[in-house]
């Protein structure tokens, strides 16, 4: 009884102080956001700005929000290994400004709705100077407003939508977007491989393979082409018989289909076996090894528009192969390499950086120019989006094979140094054809690498200069090619 | 003596009284959404306010489930499609509205000034296209039960899942103007999801211009929810809801409109969720492949949980489900797996869930722990 | 002409897939009265284990005639085997428990499999190549459609499998055990059938078909997404429907449920429009309850106060 009273009046007295502090909390809270207000009123863009000022010696702590569940598990798994790679590597030589990096991953699940709550947790629990991620845009558009607001720099690997980095100062991107890629097709479809006639295959539940579809369809018509069919599927479809017949029926030279790997090579191969013998064109979604894995014969002979090519003996490219394959077993895909050069300009412009504060970060980041990435030179223009040449690549005897680079509009072609300096800018109409430029100067060992050579070859570009040499010489001769 | 009209005049409660009285509790709850928003948010910094958020919103859906799972013994798999329903036109509303009325899609006017407003509109409005919904799926329940019924709400929240990513891209403000708003009816962002709806629900701190006071009109919803929830319980319709998830037959024996009840009940649920659409519309991206079947078992996950039948249970589970996941997103990769496991262990080891139909207070351990005071003034 | 009978091909080799599946569905219904969530994971798995087991013998290059057989064998094993135990831990204790808890234990088990399935350790979250265990090739043109071997095969191994299932379930003591058990339980068990047994072997049994509808996806479509992929679920969630649409609880029905949804699928998607298919799936649906609640092949049930 005598507790029970004790209990009573103790309850009491909690919630009179409760109450009491409570009020006191408010006003002192209404006024601290007063004054927020004015800050953000007078400060331009981001509304915080507030990237905390921590001692200057720990470890610099780096958030990264991925999908590393869900159905896209797959490309936020990539993302991460290639992002881990960079990591290591820079806190090999030393970190930046002297201080280790570190690298939080969260899931977000593949879902937009888990972005905002991910990148709120990374910047307001763990207190992250900056932020890496998502592969879907759509996550990246939610995660990318609470960055801007908070005023924390973020890259997107590879989120392709114009939308991304319109959110803000504070959000950049390594990777070209759809605009430039869905252009690079029809360029080469209608260009090089002369092609009037093109039927388009693409994921209407996907935002990246409907933006891609379009894109490709407003260059491909303007440069005079013709849309035979417009057809769609949805991931999870296992039968795409009905709009493959649609496309026989057409008489498309070829079919655009901008998807994911992960349906591709099932896409294709059903279509072979409905008679549909046309080859493919696909964006860098098809760039993984299981491609052909999974397409097998059907894919063959089909093309690609990507960032980079295996082929390629810029060390960049030979190296992170080779380093990755030794790190994680497989060959990378072009999200791992991404995700490598995102976090690589990230580390770059922090240690350019004047402080790690966001608006000095993110200023710093939208300054990159001619940074020497895996995916090829990366320089962030006024939008801050990567400005880069793609190269289109053909399958061939179960690997990409270069074919051709091609450059974003009122820019000039620079052939990437896969050896044949003598190469034209612009390859003949039977490009596909042609024998693939490794077959040139560099290293002619083996015509067309095995997949595990380029682990070799990485190894010995480290030691000898002879090799490194060359790709020097390719270097240089990117001038005069630009120049034609 | 009296006469039997005095006497009964005298017994008849005073409807003035009675009426602020049933405000009460309402009321109640609008202070202490109040206080969310301009204590406990400011106190703990965006992220958890974000989890204040969210529970809100997971309280809201729970609830509204309980009503049709929980209380009527229907089993619904449609709850993420009435969101989603109530989520598009409250966001069509605010997004095109916005542009209609002010020109532009930004968050108009302070706190409660015409913005909010409008915006709690769109959310009631939203909550009553998805009651119509709920409507239309709870007539076939006239005909179906238990597993049927499921099956239909389920393919009724896929049929809507499919046919919101076929529509066209959200309009830019400029080309929306031209369009006007009939215009643009299709035009909700297909699979990208609805971006751009002004956000004014968000966790960012009180009377700020970017998002007004997401948790207090979130938390507003909810005690108008959960009131609404205990009131149908102790009622007679609720009762009448009991009785037809106990046993329809003998329902129906004892007077029971059992049609009437049931769709009734899908009716009240639709609504919430449809509410529960529009505050997640403004406050994320509304994005059709994440808020299909996947979702609605979410939601049917806390009620059974919970306990089929009690609000207070539904609520608490409605917590537990969304702060777990949080816990547990380090361990990414087996998050899952354990959720998955609890969920089996929790349904072998408590199969009523874990208040069964009682509410929290009515419950033995929390008597054992706090029921002894009116008692102990007895005797 | 040609479009017409190439979707004819189709529809009947995914509707024969849809019939497989279903069946598992109106298996369990029948004798526990439950939707099992977790089938089209078991499915999953069978398509998965199948690829496993191809891997671990060597056949993924190329493979023997009897690779097929062992595979089939092995696969149907090892998820009658796996749905057992599952029985057992997950479903067994809830025997007395309202039906709607064992139907979140089912989605429990089924998050488990999808969640389980693409940790690194078991198949991961890539997508992978089935190996083709048979000779791929055209067996015979009709009207310019050239039939392909694995399509025949579908077909002809779902029907067998029907059939055995047809003939076990009418003409068998087990069958005659399962047919009572579904009827009334407890009178079941009064006869001295043991009830839990039977549940147990009926599970079993629709697992094992399901595995066979999983190798023989993964043979006829090539590629396989990971466990968690919405793919898996939508194709089981068509089964269900069909097993719905054909009288939940009718073996036959089943059947001709999976079917009639294969032929409205790839029909619907050849002259209507191929991105809503799974509209026409679910309004066929919703129609069929509406005039004839317990399926066209069921029978109606009138409840008993």
């Amino acid at each position: 009884m005598n507790f029970s009273g004790w209990t009573n009046r103790s309850v009491q007295t909690w919630l009179l102080t409760a109450v009491a502090s409570a009020t006191a909390v408010a006003a002192v809270s209404c006024n601290k956001m007063g004054g927020d207000k004015n800050k953000s009123q007078n400060g331009s863009n981001a509304v915080g700005s507030n990237a905390p000022a921590k001692a200057e010696t720990g470890p610099i702590l780096i958030g990264h929000y991925a999908s590393m569940t869900g159905p896209e598990a797959t490309f936020g798994q990539s993302t991460d290994n290639g992002v881990r790679l960079a990591l290591e590597e820079r806190n090999a030589k030393g970190g930046i400004k002297g201080r280790k990096v570190e690298i939080k991953t969260l899931d977000t699940a593949s879902k937009a709705s888990e972005g905002k709550t991910v990148v709120t947790r990374l910047i307001n629990e763990d207190h992250v100077v900056a932020l890496l991620g998502e592969v879907a845009s759509k996550i990246s558009l939610e995660g990318g407003k609470v960055a801007q607001q908070f005023g924390v720099p973020m890259i997107s690997p590879s989120s392709t939508n114009a939308k991304v980095t319109e959110l803000g100062n504070m959000i950049s991107r390594v990777c070209f977007i759809d605009g430039f890629q869905g252009y690079v097709m029809a360029k080469f479809a209608k260009g090089d491989l002369k092609f009037d006639k093109v039927a388009i295959l693409y994921d209407q539940a996907a935002p990246y393979s409907k933006g891609l579809a379009e894109d490709f369809t407003a260059a491909y018509t303007e440069m005079g082409g013709a849309i035979a069919t417009k057809q769609e599927y949805t991931a999870g479809d296992v039968d795409v018989a009905a709009q493959l017949g649609n496309i026989k029926t057409s008489g498309a030279q070829a079919v655009y289909l901008p998807g994911y790997y992960t349906d591709v090579g099932n896409i294709v191969r059903q279509a072979r076996k409905q008679g549909v013998t046309v080859p493919f064109l696909g964006g860098d979604g098809w760039d993984s090894s299981k491609l052909t894995e999974i397409g097998g014969d059907a894919i063959e002979g089909s093309y690609y528009s990507n960032h980079y090519s295996f082929e390629e003996q810029r060390s960049e490219v030979q190296d992170f192969v080779a380093k990755y394959k030794a790190k994680f077993g497989q060959v990378p895909d072009g999200l791992a390499a991404l995700g490598y050069d995102a976090a690589r300009v990230m580390f770059d412009a922090m240690e350019r950086a004047p402080s790690l504060s966001g608006n000095d970060l993110a200023a710093t980041i939208a300054a990159t120019k001619d940074f020497p990435g895996v995916t090829g030179k990366i320089t962030l223009d006024a939008k801050r989006d990567a400005i880069k040449q793609a190269v289109v690549l053909q399958i061939k005897a179960g690997k990409p094979a270069y074919v051709t680079s091609v450059a974003p509009k009122g820019m000039d072609v620079v052939m990437p140094a896969t050896g044949s300096g003598s190469a034209a800018a612009t390859p003949a109409p039977g490009a596909g054809s042609a024998e693939p430029p490794t077959g040139g100067a560099a290293p002619a060992a083996e015509p067309t690498p095995a997949a595990a050579t380029p682990v070799m070859r990485g190894a010995s570009q480290d030691k000898t200069e002879p090799a490194k040499k060359s790709a020097g010489k390719g270097d240089k001769a990117d001038p005069d090619d630009g120049g034609e | 003596m009296k006469t039997l009209a005095e006497r009964t005049a005298a017994q008849r409660p005073n409807v003035a009284l009675t009426a602020l009285l049933s405000l009460a509790p309402l009321a109640v709850g609008v202070i202490a959404a109040f206080l969310l928003q301009a204590v406990l948010a400011p106190a703990v910094g965006p992220f958890y306010a974000k989890l204040v958020l969210d529970v809100g919103i997971a309280i809201l859906l729970s609830v509204s489930l309980n009503i049709v799972n929980g209380f009527a013994g229907q089993f619904s798999l449609g709850h993420g499609g009435f969101m989603l329903v109530g989520g598009y036109t409250a966001a069509y509303l605010t997004y095109y509205g916005s542009i209609a009325l002010w020109g532009t899609a930004e968050i108009h006017g302070g706190f409660m000034e015409g913005g909010d407003i409008f915006f709690m509109v769109a959310c009631v409005v939203g909550g009553i296209v998805a009651a119509l919904a709920g409507l239309l799926v709870g007539l076939p329940s006239l005909r179906l039960r238990g597993d049927y019924l499921a099956i239909v709400t389920l393919g009724f929240g896929e049929i809507m899942r499919v046919v919101i990513q076929r529509t066209g891209d959200v309009l830019p403000v400029a080309e929306a103007k031209q369009k006007g708003m009939l215009g643009s009816l299709t035009n909700v962002g297909g699979s990208l999801g609805f971006t751009d709806v002004p956000q004014y629900v968000s966790p960012t701190p009180w009377l700020e211009k970017t998002g007004h006071a997401g948790i207090f009109f979130t938390y507003i919803f909810v005690a108008i929810c959960v009131v609404v929830a205990f009131r149908l319980k102790a009622s007679s319709n609720g009762r009448a809801l009991l009785a037809v998830r106990e046993n329809e037959v003998a329902a129906e024996a004892m007077g029971v409109v059992t049609a009437r009840a049931k769709v009734t009940a899908f009716v009240m649920a639709a609504f919430f969720a449809g509410i529960a659409g529009g505050l997640f519309g403004h406050q994320s991206t509304l994005s059709p492949s994440e808020l299909g079947f996947q979702k609605s078992i979410d939601i049917v996950i806390m009620v059974v949980l919970g306990g089929m039948g009690s609000i207070s249970g539904a609520v608490l589970a409605a917590i537990v489900l969304t702060l777990l996941p949080e816990a547990l997103r380090n361990f990414s990769q087996y998050r899952m797996i354990i959720y998955a496991l609890s969920l089996i262990a929790i349904m072998i080891a408590r199969p009523q869930g874990l208040f069964g139909t009682k509410e929290i207070w009515e419950t033995t351990w929390w008597r054992r722990l706090f029921g002894r005071r009116t008692k102990a003034e007895a005797p | 002409m040609t479009i017409f009978l190439q979707t004819f091909v189709n529809a009947l080799a995914l509707g024969s897939l849809y019939g497989l599946i279903a069946l598992g569905y109106t298996l369990v219904y029948g004798v526990l009265r439950f939707i099992n969530f977790a089938h089209s994971d078991i499915f999953m798995i069978g398509a998965w284990i199948s690829f496993t087991f191809t891997g671990w013998l060597g056949w993924s290059t190329g493979a023997p005639a009897y690779a097929l057989p062992v595979i089939l064998v092995l696969a149907m094993g090892f998820c009658a085997l796996l749905a057992v135990a599952i029985e057992q831990i997950a479903y067994k204790p809830l025997r007395k428990a309202p039906r709607l808890n064992v139907l979140i234990t089912a989605i429990g088990v089924s998050l488990f499999l999808q969640n389980t399935g693409v940790l690194k350790q078991v198949f991961g979250t890539q997508p992978q190549r089935m190996p083709s265990l048979v000779n791929d090739h055209v067996m015979f043109t009709l009207a310019g459609v050239g039939v392909q071997f694995v399509d025949v095969l579908v077909v002809l191994l779902a029907g067998a499998l029907m059939l055995l299932l047809q003939w076990m379930v009418f003409r068998t003591r087990l069958g005659r055990a399962m047919r009572a058990v579904s009827f009334d339980e407890r009178t079941a068990s009064l006869m001295g059938i043991n009830v839990n047994q039977v549940i147990s072997i009926t599970f079993g049994i629709g697992s094992a078909l399901a595995a066979a509808a999983g190798l023989l996806y993964a043979l006829k479509y090539g590629s396989l997404k990971q466990s968690a992929d919405a793919t898996w679920v939508l194709l089981g969630l068509k089964a269900f429907v069909a097993a719905v649409i054909g009288g939940i609880g009718n073996v036959r029905g089943a059947v001709a449920g999976g079917v009639l949804i294969g032929f409205l699928e790839m029909y619907g998607a050849a002259y209507l429009s191929p991105h809503l298919k799974d509209v026409y799936v679910f309004v066929v649906l919703i129609g069929v309850l509406l005039v004839k609640p317990s399926g066209l092949f069921g029978k109606a049930v009138v409840e008993k106060v």
